[in-house]
């Protein structure tokens, strides 16, 4: 399922005559012989609410500090509204930055934390209090404005956090990890709010966050990083459905892995051969994908059928015996072991009882998808 | 439950021993009327008369002294001496000591542990001793005119000691660690990112520092404001090593009561006014204590 937007649909980095807001070139970052950041090109445009996605210590604060203003690149060059941004300190800058820790200054109210930027602006003074109110609304925090950030909660000094940074008003917007802090519940709302946010401010917010469903859920584009680079750029669905590389998949949501060797690529479809003896499996192949080399076969648990009967002319089938099952109310999810030591994950929406469903701890199944369901990714 | 009151009552009994009960002798001496005697005062409870003894005791005790503190302008001069003297020197010391500060808690982390041990240091040499230094370091013929004029910036040498300025240069070197220490404790506690996120609002490097790091060490500069004022009002020392005659303060005025005059109603008056003249910063200082605890919470 590759996604079909339309023009009208927001896809600016579709466009080929569209113009970026952030353009990185061959951007290299060092601290001393450590390499932080390895030579990234990458363009974010107008309105976006662009994702960097990555396990701790991959660079994202690190990239994101330096559109800040608070590093600079060792080599190539960052551009923001077509200005390179080389040696522009963060105070001349028209970019904002929510903190990892808020960062929120504790010997002020609720109301001068948000008035710290705009007395330091050109704004008028008299223009200052309405400003402040209208951040206050947006964030739902008026009854607040007189308190210390040490009388309130987390969850409010977040949003005085944000409230903060976008009081300017800043064509960009940076969110380290926003809501590491907020507890689950508090971290859904808080999401689809900031999602409301940045379209009623139509600010260009980048976000760093290491969890994958908080990136799915607010993006329009996410940059996964591995060891300081960007290993893939793209719409959340194509993340999901297309990843370009198995650390990708492996790093979004669940997914079986099945290693062995391309053995041949046929348009749209390559087949696999991960075990001795048994049947080629087949898949979407990857763009770019040869045949001849080690790939593996990537599949979500959702896209694979579990039955106790062989489910007839399929190419992808495979045999194994049951090893643990989850009950998670709409969902169960099968733990099925293959005779090679391979493990598959397969999810099932319970829509029968699950009593009648007959399939037990032990019982030997047959788990298969169609030859589009998983995707063959090179190694 | 009885262990619980005693553990409770320990200090109050310390405070009873070593602060209440002193206290009680010394008003009561400044109560009482110079004599030529052993102990020098008058009137001594007299045990042995009875209640009617007691009684006449009491009635012997006036506050006389203090009528007579307030009758010899050189009582008021002192104090409000001292009080300019502490009150400039506390001032100097925050001037010398914020900076100081501000750097240990800016320098690389492994470097904390020793700078701090160098703050700490001079309390490891007698107090007289360091004193006495500097009265090598600041007389005419003392290393540091020697140095001045091997320099050829002077012509002539300074006369340091026995001035109000030696007075300071001694306050301020005293009492130092009492300010840094504090100040220090509150810099080292900023999160660094309060900083960024200023400069990201619009500061410039020293607007940040203005309005995000001075105001938020104020807990610290206040408390070692205190720490310094409180003893410097009735440093003693200090002034009599370093200070000249001109130099009027009340410790020394105390110390002159009691041991050349051997006046000790007069003396006792003029420390018990020394202490109440202290409750007021003490009180002070305890209220932003508190404050920064309640603001720590
Ligand atoms: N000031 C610095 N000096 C040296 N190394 C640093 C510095 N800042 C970050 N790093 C290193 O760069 C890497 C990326 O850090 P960071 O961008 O903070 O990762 P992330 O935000 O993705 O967790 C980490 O390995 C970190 O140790
Ligand atoms: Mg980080």
């Amino acid at each position: 399922m590759t996604s079909s937007l339309d023009d009208t649909a927001f896809a600016p980095w579709k466009k080929a005559d569209a113009v970026p807001l952030i353009r990185f070139e061959g951007v290299t970052k060092r601290y001393g012989d450590f390499t932080a950041i390895d030579n990234i090109d990458l363009n974010i445009y107008e309105r976006e609410f662009f994702a960097l996605l990555g396990p701790s210590g991959c660079g994202k604060t690190t990239l994101m500090r330096m559109l800040a203003g608070f590093e600079d690149a060792s080599e190539g060059a960052i551009t923001i509204a077509g200005q390179n941004m080389k040696g522009v300190p963060p105070n001349r800058r028209a970019v904002n930055m929510m903190f990892q820790s808020y960062a929120l200054f504790p010997h002020l109210t609720v109301y001068d934390n948000i008035a710290f930027g705009l007395k330091r602006s050109d704004m008028p003074k008299s223009e200052i209090a309405g400003r402040v109110e209208e951040m206050l609304r947006l964030v739902q925090l008026g009854k607040f404005a007189r308190r210390k950030p040490h009388q309130i909660s987390g969850g409010q000094r977040q949003r005085v956090a944000l409230a903060r940074a976008l009081a300017k008003g800043p064509k960009l917007l940076l969110l380290d990890e926003p809501l590491g802090a907020l507890d689950k519940k508090l971290r859904q709302q808080t999401q689809f709010e900031l999602m409301d946010i940045q379209e009623k401010t139509g600010t260009t917010f980048v976000i760093v966050t290491h969890d994958q469903e908080e990136a799915m859920t607010v993006a329009s584009r996410i940059a996964v990083m591995d060891h300081g680079r960007l290993v893939q750029v793209d719409t959340p669905d194509r993340i999901y459905e297309a990843p370009n590389s198995v650390y990708v998949a492996d790093f979004v949501g669940d997914i079986d892995i099945i290693r062995g060797h391309v053995a041949a690529v046929d348009g749209d479809i390559a087949e696999i051969v991960w075990a001795e003896g048994k049947p080629p499996l087949r898949g979407t192949a990857a763009p770019g994908l040869s045949a001849g080399g080690p790939g593996a076969l990537a599949i979500r648990p959702e896209k694979i059928t579990i039955s106790k009967d062989d489910p007839g002319a399929v190419h992808n089938k495979v045999r194994g015996k049951v090893e643990d099952i989850a009950y998670l109310g709409s969902m169960s999810t099968y733990v099925v072991l293959l005779p090679d030591g391979v493990r598959l994950k397969c999810q099932m929406a319970n829509v029968r009882r699950i009593s009648r469903r007959g399939i037990a701890w032990e019982d030997d199944v047959w788990l298969s998808w169609t030859d589009t369901a998983g995707i063959v990714l090179p190694e | 439950m009885l262990a619980r009151r005693v553990l409770i009552g320990v200090p109050y009994l310390w405070l009873l021993v070593l602060f209440l009960v002193p206290f009680g002798i010394v008003l009561k001496i400044a109560l009482s009327d110079y004599a030529l005697s052993i102990p020098p005062y008058t009137p001594t409870m007299d045990f042995s008369q009875g209640w009617s003894g007691v009684k006449r005791f009491f009635a012997a005790l006036d506050l006389e002294n203090f009528w007579f503190l307030s009758e010899d302008d050189l009582y008021w001069k002192a104090y409000l001496s001292s009080l300019r003297i502490a009150l400039i020197s506390t001032f100097l010391t925050l001037l010398a000591g914020f900076p100081i500060a501000y750097a240990m808690a800016r320098a690389p982390q492994e470097w904390r542990p020793a700078l701090m041990m160098l703050v700490i240091l001079p309390f490891w040499t007698s107090f007289l001793i360091r004193v006495y230094a500097w009265m090598g370091i600041l007389s005419n013929e003392g290393f540091l005119n020697q140095a001045l004029m091997g320099l050829g910036v002077i012509g002539t040498p300074l006369t340091l000691l026995n001035t109000d300025i030696a007075v300071y240069i001694g306050i301020v070197y005293t009492y130092l660690p009492f300010m840094i220490l504090p100040v220090y404790a509150t810099l080292e506690r900023m999160d660094e990112s309060l900083l960024e996120a200023a400069e990201d609002l619009g500061c410039s490097r020293l607007s940040a520092f203005w309005s995000v790091t001075f105001p938020l060490a104020r807990p610290g500069m206040v408390a070692g404001c205190f720490l310094v004022f409180i003893p410097a009002l009735g440093e003693f020392v200090i002034p009599s090593l370093l200070g000249g005659s001109g130099t009027l303060m009340i410790g020394k005025v105390l110390w002159e009561e009691f041991f050349a005059n051997r006046d000790w109603p007069v003396a006792s008056a003029v420390a018990i006014v020394l202490l109440l003249l202290l409750i007021v910063p003490i009180i002070l200082f305890q209220r932003n204590e508190q404050k920064q605890r309640e603001a720590n919470r």
